[in-house]
């Protein structure tokens, strides 16, 4: 027997919150290795980052040249660049689209196995994704900045403080992502098939959290409602905001406190919605 | 006789799982159109900041949006199913398919009834409906013609992109999402007038790959504008003949792909 993985979380003579931490960095590490064995896939995708940066890019640019005074949305043209391609890099780190395995797992029944567990399911998922995360901003983020750097005038960030704020800003992004997947994919402890609430999800995450078009050239009103009333903006909008340096230094700064609100809510409304699911839960298959 | 029953067969046994789950079934027939409903309001949002674009205003670009979406939209119901090609040659369900006495890319097609889709066709065709109503065209049969010809080019277009894409899975089990870069990258390329992309990636995609006669050039021949890029009038009137070379080199890939096809054992 595997004396490793038996005696982490009990008897081990380390204190409980070094063991948890333990716990969860080992977790992290499964997950940042699960996606590592996909070295062909990590290819492909990156390429197809660069593809749709291109697209989006040109048009955005063409957009820029005919607007007025040549800033659309408060945008200039190595702005708009810059949020373009540091959004297809970020694409895959944030992860908004293709996770399905919390839903699969409720179908088939496996996620019986995870209940099993000496650990939350959110917080083992969480691990797992941050993981993801990290394998990916390792790999997918820079090749499309680089293109983009090649082909295209990009805006050089030039206060202090915006790359650490993007850097804090991403992993808000990242958390916030996990707590809305992990919602809609526990939409499967009730329907049984989440197919439709995830099709709404990809749907509604990519055109309102900024991916199609940045948000700011919506009317003020409707941005600010979606940005305080929903996570969606807090996904990408934020984040390629603040390395794009659209606000003042104050506004920078207080859209990332809006994210560090939004991820509190997710994480709790994702422990509350499995604590619900467990009490009602019917193992399916056997 | 026999075949068409069997696929009659295949059909509605997807029909009865698709319907299984009632409300899922809504919400994604819904979430379906909702994509095209989007990359739409993009063009509509893009255009609210500036009056022209490439040097093409709102009704202009509808008109090309509408080709565009229009014909995916039906390439989509038709053919879209067959990018899970790379699920079904990784988990091994391709041989079940090869063993049975029916071609293999009708059946592929039918794994999956794309029901759902439907409602995105409708949305592609509304939209090109309003944008044709919206630009005074000066109609010839010649124009007529080609109205109604192009969202089928389009459409046999994009369905041969599909297939070449899917097909790269038979060489490259994990091609992943490269393929998501010619189907959607492609209808997104076609989208907007090809004059706001750099030269020379315009020359790969609307030349080179063929994407500038989806769209583009039959919306300048109906429209009756001049190319700013300087191609003659009739090339809008070259996107049958480009969509039947896109369907003969398809078929012909496909073909070499199942003949190459050896399973991964799993």
């Amino acid at each position: 027997m595997d004396q490793r993985d038996a005696s982490v979380p009990t008897i081990s003579r380390i204190g409980p919150f070094r063991a948890s931490v333990t716990t969860f960095g080992a977790l992290t590490g499964s997950g940042f290795r699960r996606y590592a064995t996909y070295r062909q896939a990590t290819i492909a995708g990156t390429f197809t980052n660069i593809v749709f940066g291109f697209l989006r890019c040109y048009v955005l640019l063409a957009v820029a040249e005919e607007a007025a005074g040549q800033r659309p949305g408060g945008y200039d043209a190595g702005q708009l660049a810059l949020y373009v391609w540091v959004g297809q890099g970020l694409l895959s780190v944030i992860g908004i689209w293709g996770w399905t395995e919390l839903a699969d797992r409720i179908r088939s029944g496996d996620i019986a196995a995870d209940l099993l567990r000496p650990i939350a399911p959110v917080t083992g998922y969480l691990a797992a994704d941050l993981g993801r995360a990290l394998y990916c901003m390792l790999t997918r983020f820079g090749p499309p900045l680089l293109a983009g750097a090649l082909f295209f005038p990009l805006h050089t960030p030039a206060r202090w403080q915006t790359v650490p704020l993007f850097a804090v800003s991403v992993i808000l992004a990242v958390v916030i992502c996990f707590g809305c997947r992990y919602v809609v994919n526990a939409t499967a402890y009730w329907l049984q098939d989440a197919r439709g609430p995830i099709t709404l999800w990809t749907l509604g995450s990519g055109v309102l959290g900024g991916l199609y078009f940045p948000l700011r050239l919506l009317p003020e009103e409707i941005v600010l409602v979606l940005w305080v009333a929903t996570p969606l903006p807090s996904l990408l909008q934020t984040p390629l905001d603040v390395i794009a340096e659209r606000d003042g230094p104050a506004l920078q700064a207080a859209l990332v406190g809006l994210q560090v609100l939004w991820a509190a809510v997710l994480l709790g409304l994702a422990g509350l919605v499995q604590r619900r699911a467990e009490k009602r839960l019917v193992v399916q298959g056997g | 006789m026999g075949e068409l029953r069997a696929f009659a067969a295949l059909g509605a046994a997807q029909w009865r799982s698709a319907t299984s789950y009632r409300a899922s079934f809504l919400v994604e027939m819904l979430g379906n159109a909702g994509a095209t409903v989007f990359d739409v309001l993009t063009v509509l949002v893009l255009f609210q900041a500036t009056p022209e674009v490439g040097g093409f205003r709102l009704r202009e670009a509808m008109l090309i949006v509408g080709l565009s979406a229009a014909g995916f939209a039906l390439a989509d119901l038709t053919v879209g199913n067959v990018d899970r090609l790379k699920t079904y040659v990784r988990a091994g369900t391709l041989d079940a398919v090869l063993v049975r006495p029916l071609p293999a890319l009708p059946q592929l097609l039918l794994m999956d009834l794309p029901v759902r889709k439907l409602l995105r066709v409708l949305f592609g065709f509304t939209v090109l409906g309003l944008a044709v109503a919206a630009n005074p065209i000066d109609w010839t049969p010649g124009r007529v013609l080609l109205m109604v010809i192009t969202p089928i080019a389009a459409a046999v277009f994009f369905g041969s992109i599909f297939v070449v894409s899917a097909s790269l899975a038979f060489w490259w089990v994990d091609s992943g999402e490269i393929g998501a870069a010619f189907t959607y990258g492609g209808r997104d390329f076609t989208s907007y007038p090809i004059s706001v992309y750099g030269s020379w990636f315009r020359n790969v995609f609307a030349y080179g790959l063929g994407f500038g006669f989806v769209a583009y050039q039959p919306a300048l021949a109906l429209l009756g504008r001049a190319d700013p890029l300087g191609l003659p009038a009739w090339a809008g009137f070259l996107s049958p003949l480009v969509a039947l070379c896109a369907a003969a080199i398809a078929a012909g890939v496909w073909r070499t792909g199942i003949r190459h096809y050896r399973s991964t054992g799993s």
